[in-house]
Order: structure tokens, then C-alpha cells, then sequence
């Protein structure tokens, strides 16, 4: 007798969902260091680089801002996407992890159609980095770095597109890496470029003036998409076409994780056995 | 949750936002321009531009008449007074100012104009009702603030180069006594009660509030932005609630808005607006500030309860003097 998904119904879903972000949870709630380093980075960043570059004479105006903000103002956004790339980085390294460790096995022989498994899998690394990513406001709003009381609400359902997106692209990640010990690299090559070259630390027009390749490396790169609809979001505004890139990046990174994570066909199946 | 869902969120919460910006009582912002000889008119629910407005040239000082109908303008290099008719929005005659008038004040009742002539060293007064020159008083070198006593007792006058405040006895119509401030004072204004009066000095970066009884500084408070070196402060023009809550001076080249304390004299916040801010104006019912940014064209808008810059409203090159209509 075969099982096959659609005659498990929604009960087995939720309770497939629930295991998978208790999962993540309960290693968030026990991996205390890893919040403390999810909290510190960013803090870092607004304490010592944002404080060191302060432009204390303001920054021209630039959507969603009507007006004139310092710089702390202007990178807190930027750091919020950090906070959302390395988490989405983050648990992605911890699928390579529970590849070699054989849980992944587990997980992925349950009935259940494999979109689903993923799906839920990034929804738990989005709830975790929402978790940080208001962490970090509480202390910026205590710093001073405050956005209307309402835009931290609107800012939810960005972050979780913007979660989803970046947890999508570790994950895209993670189903081409053979082991453990590349990803520091994929780290090196993937996290730093795509940070600098967005919108987090600089507005685009600043990067105009540097030159028109890295204006257009920044203006397409999803990051800066994700990070400008958080900035929005904050402010209470939706920016559609900001939503638009992140949702349509959001499609191809997980399409590309479900087909890369089909043992038969993926990335999985090329490398053969010796992948896990 | 569906990406509709999260659209549809999302908009629905921007829609809360907006009443923000709509809670002070409708009223018209006027700013003079002073490189595009023009005045752009501004509506204080929209905070949009509605209007511009062709002028006499290099336009600075405004104010409005006593009973809001009419609006002077110092167009400096015409060395006129313009009137214009807030109506019709026309210039409807000329008042003769002397050589070069860049501020001037108006008597409480309206009837008399005090305008600063910095090119003859000398206060030009004028009748507003015959269009004649009332008389003239000879000042300091560079004579520029101007302001006239609630009572309308003192008319003073700081001279940038004198370094002094004139006071000026109206009825005597002469210079009875004279105060010594900072280096280069611009502005000046008197509290509403009258018994203070409050002069910056651009060189000097100080503000000095004397007591109008004594003629004597009463208190000099300087001003210190972090990140800001100290010769960018340089404090412009000041706008006191009628409250006596606080005192706002603009810093110039330091982009920022000091807000006083009124009664400590304590240096309570600075606000970021624009580029080299110049004068202030509060709208009539006192819940908004509004602040010139010469250099970076805009006009910021700043929320007095909240003290929160809400905007930034982009008008002609140069804006100089700001005055609202209620």
C-alpha cells in the first residue's frame, strides 16, 4: 500500500510544520550564542560604523524619508536585512548539517510533498530572524534610532517576504554544497558582496556618483530589493515594485532549492553517494 | 499568510499614517526665494507647493500686515518694500525702505514698518497707511535684526558689524541706550510678554536673552551639535512659543534647530533639517514650526509638541523669510 500526501490530510501538515519550527526554536531558544551574534553584529555595525560616519549635517532625502535623517537613521533598515541574510545563511548551514548528520534523510522520506517540508523549514528560519531582527529595533529605538510607533507593525509582513526570500537563497545555496567546511566560503562569496552591494549601507544615487556598474550591480541585486521594502515597510509605505523583485526572487530561490533538493534529479543525485 | 494578504496589510496600515500629518488647523505658508525672486506658497494640510509667485528681486524678509490681508516683502535689490495682496496674489504698491532693506518689523498696531537699511547704517521707519517715510534713526555699522516691543515702546535694532543692539525709544524716535552682544548679531526678538530679548549672533555662535527692564544680558548660551565643528554654528533666526515653553533658533551651516528651554535656558534638543537654515515661522495655532534651508532649497516642517522634523518641502533656490497666514 502506497501513502501518498493528499491522503494524510491537513492534520499531518501541521503537525510536520510544528515539529519542523519547534525544531528551530527550541535550537534558537538553547543556541544563546547565536542570538547574542545575531544581535551584536548589526549592533556593531550602528554602534562603531554608523556612529564613526554619523554625517551629523544629514543625509539628502530619499524615499520612504521626507526628510533630512543621520546616518544611523538611514543604515538601521540595512541592518535589519543583515540580521534576515545571515539567519537565512544560518539555517541553511544548519540543512548541510543535518545532511551529514542523516536528519535531513528523515526528514525528507516523511510522505509529505517536499515543497512543504522546505516551505516550512524556511518559515522556521524567518520566525527566528524576525524574533532578532525586533531584538535589534528595541535597542536602536533606545539609541535613538526611532521610526513611527505603527511602521513596526507594517514592518512585519515584509519581513516575512523578505525572511522567506533570503532563507530561500541559503537554502538554494545549501543544496550545492557538498559539506560543512565549504561554507565558510559560500559565506565569503555570498554574504559580503551581496551586503555591499545593496542599498543597506549607501542610497543608490550615492552609488551613481561612484559609477554607473556598481549603481546597476546594486539596483538589481535582491538584497537591495528586500532592504528597500523593509526600509518602506518602516515607514508605513509599501513599495510595490520592491515587493515585486523580492516575491519573484522568493519564487526562483525556492524553486531552485525544491529542484535541487529531488534526490532523483538535483543537485543531490549528481553528486552522488558521497553526499551524504 | 498569501502575498495578497500581506499587500492588502500593508496598504491598509500605510492608510493610518496619513492623519499624521493632518492635524493642525489649514493655514498658508509664504516663503521668499531669494535667488529666484519669487514666493512660493505653501498649503499646511498638503504640505505641497500650490503656488509660485514672481517678485521684486533678491526677496528676503516678510512679514505679514496686521490684519493677514497683505503681505511686505523686502526685495532687497529693488530697494523697495514690496505690498502684495494675498488675495490676488499682485504686488500692489511700494513702500519706500531706503537703500538695501533685508528685515524689518512691524509695529503692534500694524501702522509702522521698522526696516534695517545695511548698506546706510540707518532705520528707516514707515508709515504703512500714507506710504511716507515716518522718520529715520541713525544706527550702527550693518544694521540688520529688527523687532519692535509688544508694547511697541522699544524698536531694536542689532548692527552686525557694531556688534550692539540700539534700543531705540519710538516715541523719541531716537537711540537711547545700547547693548553689547557676540560678534556679527542677526536677529533678534522680543518674548511675548516683552520682558526678554533674545539676539544671535552668527560669528559669535551664542544667543543672548537680555533683560528689557535693564537693557542687560541676562544669560549667553552657546550651542554644541556632536559631529558639528563649531564654526558651522551660527545661529540665525529665533521663533518663540507664545507659551513661553521654548525658544527655536536656526544654526545656519550646522543644519540644525536648537530648541531652548524658555524658562531653564536650557539647550533641550537639536533638530536636523536642511541645508544652512535661516528663519522661522510657527503657524497660528502653534503645534508646527516651519524652517528656510537656503541651501538645500526646502522649507522643514517640524512638529513643536512632538519636536520631530515631519518634512521637508523642496520650493525655490534660496529661500530666505517664511511667514503663515491663518
Amino acid at each position: 500500500m502506497t501513502v501518498t500526501a493528499s491522503s494524510l490530510g491537513a492534520a499531518h501538515y501541521a503537525r510536520a510544520l510544528g515539529g519542523i519550527v519547534g525544531r528551530e526554536v527550541l535550537r534558537f531558544v538553547h543556541q544563546r550564542e547565536r542570538f547574542l551574534s545575531a544581535l551584536v553584529r548589526p549592533l556593531l555595525w550602528l554602534f562603531v560604523f554608523a556612529a564613526g560616519f554619523r554625517a551629523a549635517l544629514g543625509i539628502a532625502i530619499t524615499p520612504p524619508y521626507e526628510t533630512y535623517i543621520p546616518y544611523e537613521v538611514y543604515i538601521a533598515p540595512g541592518l535589519v536585512g543583515m540580521i534576515q541574510l545571515f539567519n537565512g545563511m544560518q539555517s541553511s548551514l544548519s540543512m548541510v548539517y543535518d545532511r551529514e548528520m542523516g536528519s535531513m534523510r528523515m526528514l525528507l522520506v516523511s510522505p509529505l510533498p517536499r515543497w512543504f517540508l522546505l516551505t516550512a523549514k524556511l518559515l522556521a528560519g524567518t520566525a527566528v530572524s524576525i524574533l532578532q531582527v525586533y531584538a535589534f529595533l528595541a535597542i536602536a529605538w533606545i539609541y535613538g534610532v526611532q521610526a513611527p510607533p505603527l511602521g513596526y507593525v507594517t514592518l512585519l509582513p515584509a519581513l516575512v517576504v523578505s525572511g522567506l526570500m533570503l532563507g530561500a537563497l541559503g537554502m538554494l545555496l545549501s543544496s550545492a554544497i557538498r559539506q560543512l567546511e565549504n561554507f565558510a566560503g559560500v559565506m565569503n562569496f555570498v554574504i559580503f558582496p551581496t551586503f555591499f552591494l545593496s542599498t543597506a549601507l549607501y542610497p543608490l544615487w550615492k552609488m551613481q556618483e561612484a559609477g554607473e556598474l556598481l549603481y546597476t550591480i546594486c539596483a538589481v541585486n535582491p538584497f537591495s530589493q528586500a532592504v528597500e521594502l523593509i526600509r518602506h515597510a518602516l515607514y508605513m509605505k509599501l513599495n510595490a515594485e520592491a515587493l515585486g523583485w523580492t516575491v519573484l526572487a522568493l519564487a526562483v530561490f525556492l524553486g531552485g532549492a525544491i529542484y535541487g533538493y529531488n534526490p532523483a534529479r538535483g543537485f543531490l543525485a549528481r553528486r552522488g553517494a558521497g553526499a551524504e | 499568510m498569501t502575498i495578497r494578504r500581506l499587500v492588502l496589510l500593508s496598504a491598509l496600515l500605510a492608510g493610518c499614517a496619513l492623519p499624521a500629518l493632518a492635524d493642525t488647523v489649514a493655514s498658508t505658508i509664504y516663503v521668499s526665494n531669494e535667488k529666484d525672486n519669487t514666493l512660493s506658497i505653501i498649503d499646511s494640510t498638503t504640505l505641497e507647493v500650490t503656488d509660485t509667485v514672481k517678485v521684486g528681486r533678491r526677496p528676503r524678509g516678510i512679514t505679514l500686515s496686521a490684519d493677514g490681508s497683505q503681505l511686505y516683502i523686502c526685495a532687497s535689490d529693488d530697494d523697495a518694500v514690496q505690498v502684495m495682496d494675498l488675495k490676488t496674489k499682485q504686488i500692489i504698491h511700494n513702500l519706500p525702505s531706503g537703500k538695501d532693506p533685508e528685515q524689518f518689523a512691524l509695529s503692534p498696531d500694524g501702522k509702522l514698518l521698522f526696516i534695517a537699511n545695511e548698506d546706510n547704517n540707518v532705520v528707516t521707519v514707515v508709515d504703512v497707511t500714507t506710504r511716507k517715510v515716518a522718520f529715520q534713526v541713525d544706527v550702527g555699522v550693518e544694521p540688520e535684526g529688527m523687532a519692535v516691543s509688544p508694547d511697541g515702546k522699544w524698536a531694536v535694532n542689532t548692527s552686525e558689524t557694531t556688534n550692539m543692539v540700539h534700543w531705540i525709544d519710538v516715541e523719541k524716535q531716537a537711540v537711547v541706550d545700547n547693548t553689547l552682544v557676540d560678534a556679527r548679531p542677526r536677529y533678534t526678538r522680543f518674548t511675548k510678554d516683552g520682558s526678554q530679548l533674545w539676539v544671535t549672533s552668527e560669528v559669535g555662535g551664542t544667543l543672548a536673552i537680555i533683560d528689557t527692564a535693564t537693557r542687560q544680558v541676562q544669560k549667553t548660551i552657546r550651542f554644541k551639535i556632536k559631529g558639528v565643528t563649531q564654526d558651522r554654528i551660527q545661529p540665525v533666526g529665533i521663533r518663540l512659543t507664545a507659551d513661553g515653553r521654548y525658544g527655536f533658533v536656526a544654526l545656519g551651516p550646522a543644519n540644525h534647530v536648537a530648541v531652548v528651554d524658555a524658562k531653564t535656558f536650557e539647550v533641550k534638543d537639536y533638530l536636523l533639517v536642511g541645508r544652512r537654515v535661516w528663519q522661522m515661522a510657527l503657524s497660528p495655532d502653534e503645534k508646527r514650526l516651519y524652517a528656510t534651508n537656503g541651501v538645500s532649497g526646502d522649507v522643514s516642517v517640524i512638529d513643536v509638541e512632538a519636536l520631530k522634523v515631519l518634512k521637508s518641502v523642496k520650493v525655490g533656490r534660496y529661500p530666505w523669510g517664511v511667514a503663515v497666514k491663518g
